[in-house]
């Protein structure tokens, strides 16, 4: 991780970090902040805690974002602090709804100007980013809005399965990294585990990223905590109940970042400070699909 | 027998789910009312959720919009693209659930900021998908919690549109309002109670309402949950994460 994060990302890159609430690489996210990185653009639909994380390390300096806040826990008080009080320093914000991030990772990943929908009538979303522009269908003469490409320099990817070359493989929620991905200009793909080629030759299908876009393959077992990995581990939500009351507090934070990134060498570390006990509480039960026939034509 | 506010809100808002068969399921109380219809009035509700769940069949209460819970058992997963694109803008959503910070008479929500947007008092989180709901889903339902920071004339910044003046979008946009005192319905536009929760008068209706509220001539009492409601909807939350 160390080496890909520090080949690959740069200071002032537009970075994405995507996951809706699963498969979240918190394990890079630490790693742009142990690496000191700066004046990066986090792109995300949901800046969740790992936003406020970076936020409060001093790592980003503008987000593009849909939605910002602590799933089903509260706020996220660095992130606050910054935009209301430009505490210790402003942040800038670029804000869509959901679809409107997503169609822009589409328009990126397919090589479109601007991409097409039919949201934000009546909303004052458009009048807040001048991004969001009113357009007339050539055909239909209908208004529509288009938002821009979104080209990340890096799109940072978690996977439950990978090749070492880079294919990779997602089963669960599937967000929208595979549009990110193919949006960026150098993609990092992150996994639970490495496997043979020959796993992910079984089973083409579940394959999310193809080896031939990825720069970088990093095995981090456990490095979406407190996110989950669906079949590995569940959504750690004791983390994120207790993140409310560290992030509303600037010298919790800043200790919390001490000890658990800081202070570690890699996100070996985190898992192992962990413990044992707190990754036994979220292993789920299993529940297995059959295998399909893909058949052999020799 | 007794009940809360919270509990009784959930029942309100799911018997207005008879009839429905595709729903996008908001997490906490919008996803009680869901579930609670799939065991009463409605039992082929289709959950949809914004993490792109598709039939989802939650074998224990989802604690997120993305819940590992809610993919174990469901009938699709869909990229995100494809829930929103596909689903959502295809027209395939016949209710959708928002929360509200704000909310306006012609049931505009606010959900971005309290303050102006250049330099705002308090950063709310964003649009997430509720712009896009507003816009493109048939109905929408709100359950809110209801006072005059809330019910506000004019809200501060409009996240999801309401009835404003020429709508002209695929979805229908606000449709019934739940709060803990009644229950609201749109009259040419503008929000109406057109059910008071027992107990609940007009004058707190009123109390809890920046605006002067308009009320259905035939406005109904809200029939009280009753024991079979209760008894599942209790069920579905045994801890009360968030019946409270």
């Amino acid at each position: 991780m160390s080496e890909a994060v520090g080949r690959l990302v740069a200071d002032g890159d537009s970075v994405a970090i995507e996951g809706f609430t699963h498969l979240i690489c918190h394990a890079a996210g630490h790693e742009l902040i142990r690496q000191r990185r700066r004046n990066i653009t986090l792109c995300r639909l949901t800046p969740d805690v790992i936003g406020d994380q970076l936020a409060a390390a001093g790592v980003i300096s503008r987000i593009v974002f849909s939605w910002m806040g602590n799933p089903g826990a509260g706020s996220l008080h660095a992130l606050r602090r910054r935009i209301e009080h430009a505490d210790p320093e402003p942040l800038e914000v670029e804000e869509y709804s959901h679809f409107g991030m997503v169609s822009r990772y589409t328009a990126g990943a397919t090589g479109l100007p601007f991409f097409p929908l039919r949201s934000y009538s009546g909303s004052d979303l458009p009048a807040a980013n001048p991004r969001i522009v009113p357009m007339v269908s050539p055909f239909a003469g209908e208004t529509l809005y288009a938002v821009p490409p979104l080209n990340p320099d890096v799109a940072i990817v978690h996977v439950q399965r990978a090749t070492a070359d880079g294919d990779a493989q997602v089963w669960g929620l599937l967000g929208c990294q595979k549009e990110a991905a193919f949006a960026a200009h150098r993609v990092i793909v992150v996994c639970e585990e490495v496997v043979p080629e020959s796993v992910v030759r079984s089973d083409p299908n579940r394959t999310l990223i193809p080896a031939p876009i990825v720069d970088a393959v990093v095995e981090a077992p456990g490095g979406c905590h407190p996110s989950f990995a669906q079949g590995y581990y569940d959504r750690d939500n004791r983390f994120y109940l207790d993140w409310e009351a560290i992030s509303r507090d600037p010298a919790a934070v800043a200790a919390w970042l001490d000890e658990w990134v800081y202070g570690l060498a890699d996100h070996a570390e985190y898992r192992a400070r962990l413990g044992a006990e707190r990754w036994a509480s979220l292993a789920p039960g299993e529940a297995w699909a059959p295998p399909v026939n893909y058949g052999s034509y020799r | 027998m007794s009940w809360t506010s919270n509990e009784l809100m959930v029942v309100a808002a799911a018997r207005r789910l008879a009839g429905e068969r595709v729903c996008f399921v908001g997490i906490g109380l919008p996803n009680l009312a869901c579930s609670l219809a799939q065991r009463t009035v409605e039992p082929d509700l289709e959950l949809v959720y914004e993490s792109g769940a598709v039939g989802a069949r939650p074998e224990r209460l989802p604690i997120s919009i993305g819940d590992p819970c809610l993919v174990a058992g469901a009938r699709a997963v869909a990229s995100q693209f494809e829930l929103f694109a596909f689903y959502l803008q295809g027209g395939r959503v016949d209710v959708a659930f928002l929360g509200a910070a704000q909310i306006d008479r012609r049931g505009s929500i606010n959900t971005t900021v309290i303050g102006p947007y250049e330099h705002p008092k308090v950063r709310l989180p964003g649009s997430g998908g509720a712009c896009d709901i507003a816009v493109l889903a048939s109905k929408v339902f709100v359950i809110v919690p209801q006072s005059a920071r809330s019910f506000v004339p004019k809200v501060d910044f409009v996240t999801s549109p309401g009835h404003f003046p020429g709508r002209d979008t695929p979805g229908g946009g606000p449709d019934t309002v739940v709060t803990q005192l009644g229950v609201y319905r749109f009259v040419d536009g503008e929000m109406t109670l057109t059910s008071l929760h027992p107990g609940a008068t007009l004058d707190q209706v009123q109390a809890a309402c920046g605006w002067e509220m308009a009320v259905a001539p035939d406005l109904a009492e809200t029939p009280p949950p009753t024991e079979d409601e209760l008894a599942a909807l209790r069920a579905l939350d045994p801890e009360r994460v968030y019946l409270g």
